[in-house]
């Protein structure tokens, strides 16, 4: 399942899955290059599609396989707010000119803490069973909660 | 633009203040540190040079020991020369981090002034804190008397920064007896002394924007044996890099240093390897003997760690019997200076005599008659052919003699 805006190299590998070297060729005092070219501007003006990440970087990497719950994304209730993508610990919510585009199922662990801030109503993330089908999971949604008198 | 020190060719420093002034001829980017007894004087001092314009460097106080060498490692994985002091408990508190400088490749240059550890709390010279650091993956060279605190220091840093090294490097001295101590000091003046220990040339540093770097990744079974490996071949490696830089050190200053000295070995029957002080100490009792025909001689290994196995066999295997002096309390086991000599002297095929003696704990005076005895002792096992005397004494201490274990050997 790959995700909005992601490179060809995010998430191809398994944490541990890496080629194992002998110690003459480990880097010297375990320093890792993130990139595997040097910047030519800040990188914070890099998209992150366009950043080349190297193997060393976490990018690269996948740790879908331990997640037990997933985040679904229902783009017809969200409100653009942003409140997921400032409290995801693991900037695993993709968002372009304030606008929430998806999750980075790669490296999103199913805390539910994008599920707990968001504010609409019904939510907009919901949590569900790592195996659910996307779209079988849209097709669950609850309807808006009427306020009780 | 730091200004420059006015030095006299000869000037009276005690080891605190010769430490300290080396630190400011390398002209270090950050000194951070917690002032502990009896290095504080090298903090004190260098304080006082940055206050006064002399240094161009940041100095930070810490909050703890922990925190001084955390915030070294910090500088130096941003891309600074950097260096610190401590003793004793400030030793052990930072002992944790000094595994993370070494394992990073940060060339911290620390000045250790070597003191007992508590309790009893002592603030008194012995060589615990120095054993503490053994297996800390730092270069360890030792100082015998403020000359040598100086000159090593400088050395220091051309050591740890080469790039065939990338290792934090340990000057020690003895506490109080070197450190607070005023001796005469020939010192270089500031150009020559930066000119030797030379720019620093940072490698991987982290304020390089341009290439990002992780320091301090995570390593389980699959990696971590690797880069051990790496690291520890780097450390008997840097013996090359050690020997290069003295030879510098010479052809600049005329001062000698090999990573094991040896005083008086040329025909030496018996001899007592120790370091620190007690190397002096026992370079006079062996003159003394050798008026009564007893051929004594000394060996000092000046670099504790990587450990010389092989200068110090070539410098004992044709001896008969010798005496390996512990100054740390060895806690249930043989000291740890001759456990590593023995191990050497077992691949000779004479194999001399090996005799430990624990002395001089928390700062107890050992004297000439000392080391004396202790040679007429070396003396008397070389004469029967075996050791005569419990193989681990205690000299110095008050009580019936204490000694333990006895050889199976020729007896």
């Amino acid at each position: 399942m790959k995700g909005v805006l992601a490179t060809e190299k995010r998430g191809i590998r398994e944490l541990g899955a890496e080629e194992k070297v002998g110690w003459d060729e480990v880097p010297q005092g375990v320093i890792l290059e993130s990139f595997e070219e040097v910047l030519k501007e800040n990188v914070a003006h890099i998209r992150p599609e366009e950043r080349p990440y190297s193997d060393f970087n976490s990018y690269t990497a996948t740790v879908a396989s331990w997640r037990v719950i997933k985040p679904v994304y229902n783009r017809d209730i969200c409100i653009d707010c942003q409140n997921c993508w400032v409290w995801c610990p693991d900037t695993s919510i993709i968002s372009r000119d304030k606008q929430m585009l998806g999750i980075d199922y790669d490296h999103c662990k199913g805390c539910g803490v994008c599920v707990e801030v968001c504010p609409t109503n019904p939510k907009s993330l919901l949590m569900f069973a790592e195996a659910e089908e996307i779209e079988d999971a849209l097709a669950k949604w609850p309807e808006k909660k009427k306020k009780s008198k | 633009m730091a200004e420059k020190f006015q030095l006299n060719e000869v000037e009276v420093w005690d080891g605190n203040y010769a430490a300290s002034q080396a630190l400011r001829q390398a002209q270090v980017d950050v000194v951070a540190a917690y002032p502990i007894t009896p290095s504080t004087p090298i903090v004190e001092n260098y304080g006082s040079y940055v206050a006064d314009g002399y240094v161009d460097g940041e100095f930070v106080m810490a909050e703890s020991e922990h925190g001084a060498m955390s915030a070294c490692v910090g500088a130096a994985a941003a891309g600074g020369r950097v260096a610190t002091a401590t003793s004793s408990q400030g030793f052990a508190l930072m002992v944790e981090v000094l595994y993370q400088a070494s394992g990073m490749r940060l060339p911290i240059i620390l000045t250790v002034v070597n003191r007992a550890l508590a309790a009893p709390l002592n603030v008194r010279g012995d060589h615990s804190d120095m054993y503490l650091g053994r297996d800390s993956g730092w270069i360890q060279l030792d100082a015998f008397n403020a000359q040598e605190a100086y000159d090593l220091t400088l050395c220091a840093f051309k050591i740890g920064e080469d790039m065939r090294v990338r290792l934090p490097v340990m000057v020690h001295q003895d506490g109080f007896l070197t450190s607070h101590t005023a001796q005469n000091v020939y010192p270089l003046d500031d150009d020559t002394a930066y000119k030797f220990v030379g720019k620093y040339q940072p490698y991987e540093e982290m304020l390089d924007f341009s290439k990002p770097v992780t320091y301090g990744a995570q390593t389980e079974e699959d990696w971590h044996f690797e880069h051990k490996a790496k690291q520890h071949k780097a450390l008997v490696d840097s013996r090359a890099v050690i020997d290069e830089v003295f030879e510098e050190f010479k052809k600049l200053t005329g001062r000698e240093y090999n990573r094991v000295e040896k005083y008086l070995m040329d025909d030496a029957e018996v001899a007592i390897v120790a370091l620190g002080t007690t190397v002096e100490t026992s370079i006079v009792a062996a003159k003394k003997l050798r008026e009564e025909g007893i051929k004594a001689g000394v060996v000092a290994p000046r670099c504790f760690r990587p450990f010389p196995f092989d200068d110090i066999r070539d410098a004992l295997e044709n001896t008969k019997a010798v005496a390996v002096l512990d100054r740390s309390a060895p806690m249930g086991a043989m000291g740890a200076l001759f456990n590593e000599v023995s191990a050497a002297l077992y691949t000779t095929p004479n194999r001399p005599l090996v005799t430990n003696y624990i002395y001089g704990l928390g700062g107890r005076d050992f004297a000439v008659n000392d080391a004396i005895n202790i040679f007429k002792e070396a003396k008397a096992n070389a004469d029967a052919g075996y050791i005569t005397t419990p193989i681990q004494q205690f000299s110095g201490v008050r009580g019936p003699k204490l000694g333990f274990f006895e050889t199976k050997r020729g007896k």
